[in-house]
């Protein structure tokens, strides 16, 4: 039987980096993968595909508007064939990229559908449906990296045509005319983006009050109006009832809290509720590892799961369901694994949603300091008043900077407008480093950028903002 | 070829700088994970950091010099396979040698590999909310003052020799205790002829049973501890404008090395036996001669014990080890004529000197923790003997 250091079950952003850095420290790493490319849902039908339509569908956009620069441009034409394509070489150069990573680092890669079993005195065994031939391999470590997969509603019935999860909605064949989008969270919003930039009328159903309740709500308050101009429609505190699809319209009804229902018709759903953790087929039971009543598999603070020597990370394990989280994680439990350690900090994961403009957020909202008690200071500097951003013609937007009342230390940052999610690199290895509104307000920033927003940011919060 | 560097590591929380006292292996040397790579020092101690990596080794911070934390001091290329009996990290238990590496050498410098690997909101908050700004280059603030002591030119026969680390954190030290206590120092004599016939009367018997000498370290040891639930203010500190009482008490013992001064802590001094006593600064002797006390060792005292009599004093006024408020000298026994019932008697005498920190210990209290050790000392049966 072929036996490892390691497994990973799971090639997704976690699944991958965690194989290869633990390969990197010397451990023999395999790396299980049921589908075809590597990557998970982040490379083939997430992060990756849906920023190559984003971009495209932004150049679209910006086409349609370029007047004010004094640029004439007969109405361009959309070829969505081609667009569709060119999102599908970005996935498969990059999913190729794994490939050639996981040969340079010596991982050794198996396709097929792991499936963990009852542990055999010391060492793991993990079964693998390699197309219908069953394999046996056994482990010291295994490391559960599934992923999620998008929360289903039960009348609402998913077939990737007119009923569509974020998979779907990167590849409808023509321009939906009129997108509903159900759940007004990250991938919502974003896919929501992409199609009204390419001519969707869209409607965003929430159940919830607000949008994004997570964030920083002075921020979403600007973003939602910032949306609204852009002509999404959304329909807050409402859920939906009922779907049925009439001679090839789909028919959604929905309930306000008031009890108001109405029908709303649409050409398309996309169901954007969230995710849950996949742990379909894993073998979980017969392993007699546990998973909380939502589905996640509960890990210590050192990713050990229940059962010894068999651990966890990603979506898998709850937080934020993020690919950069989880490929921190992975990278962790891998030094972990050889020996080594470090930490991450869960107060420091990065948010940014790809809309336009985008929104990025790091630390805490305001409305967490409040609920914990924290004594801030908060200092903001608009678009509207950098001279990079007026030159460009992105006046919309701001940053916004939180910070301890006595150390000064940055307690959170948030931004909407252009950039948002190159900006907030400069939040992230501030924070990450403890700095104060003072080191960020004294670091001098280059002239004309956008970075200058963040430095009179913190001055803002000093009291002393220079050009507003 | 691969390299991997080899950081100079985080060793406490405070630390920023170590020196490198001394590489057990050279350049070109071939190094397997988890063995000895080099010694360095700290304010506080030496440690000895393993190999992170398997490899050949080459050195880029040579010995005596002086790095930041997570600096780079070496490179191990990782491509160079290294043979036999090798604990590369393939070949054992990955949770074993986790738990097993020997050295704080750490990826990025910020955990040991036991502590959580995955902190939490909370604890963020926490760490950014209890530290006073650390403004790097705000105008308000100066900067960390340069390095502006021009160096005096010798003169022939003077020669130059850097402080160690340990020296000038003691120095740093020892100026902080007179620059922010009220420091005062008390004195009394006590008479050890009960110490002493005990002592001839039990050695035997101790050394046989507990492996160790029977010192008068353990009857002072003792006699602080119960002297200290009497007068608790000197077994307290004063914190900001508060101040911390303690229901225990973390002995320090002032041991002299040929590197300085070192003070091990014994922990829940007031709850450890006679033999436990004497085992456990046998052990810190042992340590201290081998420069292997860690940090842990030698953190969280509440009160210190300094013996100049080994070296021959009669009579000293120790300085407070921050942030204590109180530290006992003894010295050196000499058999002096006293009056005892009205007779001039030759007793063996000790002169104690107690030093304390006159903001939060007031005169009464110093006089009678002294008045109460030198009690319990004459009369033995106070000390709960249990040897």
């Amino acid at each position: 039987m072929e036996s490892f250091d390691l497994v990973v079950i799971g090639a997704g952003p976690g699944g991958y980096v965690s194989a290869i850095r633990a390969s990197q420290l010397g451990l023999k790493v395999a790396c299980i993968e049921s589908r075809k490319t590597l990557g998970g849902v982040c490379l083939n039908v997430g992060c990756i595909p849906s920023k190559a339509l984003l971009d495209s569908s932004e150049k679209f956009f910006e086409l349609s508007h370029m007047k004010d620069h004094g640029i004439q441009i007969e109405k361009p034409k959309l070829d969505l064939k081609k667009m569709i394509e060119r999102k599908n070489k970005v996935v498969e150069r990059l999913t190729g990229g794994i490939d050639m990573l996981f040969k340079k680092n010596k991982v050794t890669r198996i396709e097929g559908k792991g499936k963990l079993l009852k542990a055999d005195g010391a060492l793991q065994k993990i079964q693998i449906d390699l197309n219908g031939s069953l394999k046996t391999i056994e482990a010291k470590n295994v490391i559960l990296a599934t992923g999620s997969a998008p929360t289903q509603i039960p009348f609402l019935k998913v077939d990737e045509k007119t009923v569509v999860t974020s998979t779907g909605a990167l590849n409808f064949e023509e321009v939906p005319s009129h997108l509903l989008v159900v759940g007004g969270g990250y991938i919502g919003l974003e896919m929501g983006s992409v199609w009204a930039r390419l001519g969707s009328k869209v409607t965003v159903i929430e159940f919830m009050d607000s949008l994004l309740p997570t964030m920083d709500q002075e921020i979403v308050r600007d973003f939602k109006k910032t949306l609204e101009a852009q002509g999404l429609q959304f329909k807050l505190g409402t859920k939906c009832t009922a779907y049925e699809n009439k001679k090839g319209k789909a028919l959604l009804t929905v309930e306000t809290k008031d009890g108001a229902k109405e029908t709303i018709e649409g050409s398309h759903v996309l169901v954007s509720v969230g995710r849950t953790p996949f742990t379909e087929g894993l073998g979980l039971e017969d392993a007699g590892v546990t998973k909380d009543v939502r589905g996640f598999v509960p890990v210590n603070d050192r990713f050990e799961t229940n059962i010894k020597n068999v651990y966890a990370i990603g979506d898998l394990i709850g937080g934020a369901m993020l690919a950069h989280k989880a490929e921190e994680e992975g990278v962790l439990l891998a030094e972990q694994l050889a020996g080594k350690a470090g930490q991450i900090d869960y107060a420091l994961i990065p948010g940014v949603i790809y809309t336009d403009p985008e929104v990025a957020s790091i630390g805490f909202t305001e409305e967490e300091l409040k609920l914990k008690n924290v004594s801030y200071i908060k200092g903001s500097f608009p678009y509207l008043a950098n001279g990079r951003a007026i030159a460009m013609g992105k006046l919309g937007g701001k940053i916004k900077i939180l910070a301890h009342s006595h150390t000064h230390k940055i307690l959170g940052v948030h931004i909407m407008g252009a950039q948002a999610s190159t900006l907030i690199g400069e939040a992230v290895i501030a924070m990450n480093k403890r700095m104060t509104l003072e080191d960020m307000a004294h670091a001098c920033h280059p002239h004309p950028t956008l970075t200058e927003a963040m430095k009179e940011a913190a001055m803002a919060a000093l009291g002393h903002a220079i050009h507003i | 070829m691969s390299f991997e560097s080899v950081l100079a590591p985080q060793v406490g929380e405070s630390i920023k700088e170590v020196r490198i006292l001394s590489w057990k292996k050279g350049s070109g040397d071939l190094v397997r994970s988890g063995e000895v790579l080099l010694e360095i020092e700290t304010d506080k101690a030496s440690v000895e950091v393993a190999a992170p990596f398997s490899g050949k080794l080459e050195i880029t911070k040579a010995a005596e010099e002086t790095v930041l934390v997570g600096s780079v001091i070496g490179k191990i290329d990782t491509s160079v396979k290294v043979e036999a009996g090798a604990a590369s990290a393939s070949s054992s238990t990955p949770s074993a040698s986790a738990k097993a590496a020997p050295s704080p050498a750490l990826s990025n410098g910020s955990a040991s590999p036991s502590g959580t690997i995955r902190k939490d909101k909370d604890s963020f908050l926490a760490e950014v909310s209890t530290t006073a700004p650390s403004v790097s280059n705000s105008p308000s603030t100066p900067r960390s003052p340069a390095a502006t002591h021009v160096p005096e030119k010798l003169i022939p026969g003077e020669t130059r020799k850097a402080l160690s680390r340990l020296r000038l954190k003691i120095a740093e030290n020892l100026v902080r205790a007179q620059n922010e206590f009220a420091i005062l120092t008390t004195f009394n004599e006590v008479d050890l002829t009960q110490v002493g016939e005990l002592r001839a009367k039990h050695k035997d018997d101790f050394k046989k049973k507990n492996g160790v000498g029977l010192g008068y370290m353990s009857f002072f040891t003792r006699a602080c501890c119960l002297a200290l639930k009497d007068q608790p203010l000197l077994n307290a500190s004063i914190d900001g404008t508060d101040m911390i009482l303690r229901d225990f008490v973390n002995m320090g013992v002032a041991v002299g090395t040929d590197r300085g001064l070192v003070v091990p802590v014994l922990r829940n001094a007031d709850k450890l036996s006679f033999a436990q006593i004497e085992q456990s600064i046998a052990a810190f002797a042992d340590k201290a001669k081998n420069n292997k006390l860690s940090i842990d060792d030698m953190s969280s005292g509440t009160f210190t014990i300094s013996n100049g009599g080994v070296y021959g004093s009669l009579l000293s006024t120790p300085i407070l080890n921050p942030p204590q408020s109180g530290i006992l000298g003894m010295h050196n026994i000499v058999k002096r004529p006293i009056v005892v019932n009205d007779k001039i008697e030759i007793r063996p005498m000790m002169y104690l000197a107690l030093s304390y920190d006159h903001r939060i210990v007031d005169g009464k209290e110093a006089v009678s923790f002294l008045v109460n050790i030198k009690k319990r000392l004459e009369n033995p049966t106070e000390l709960n003997l249990d040897f």
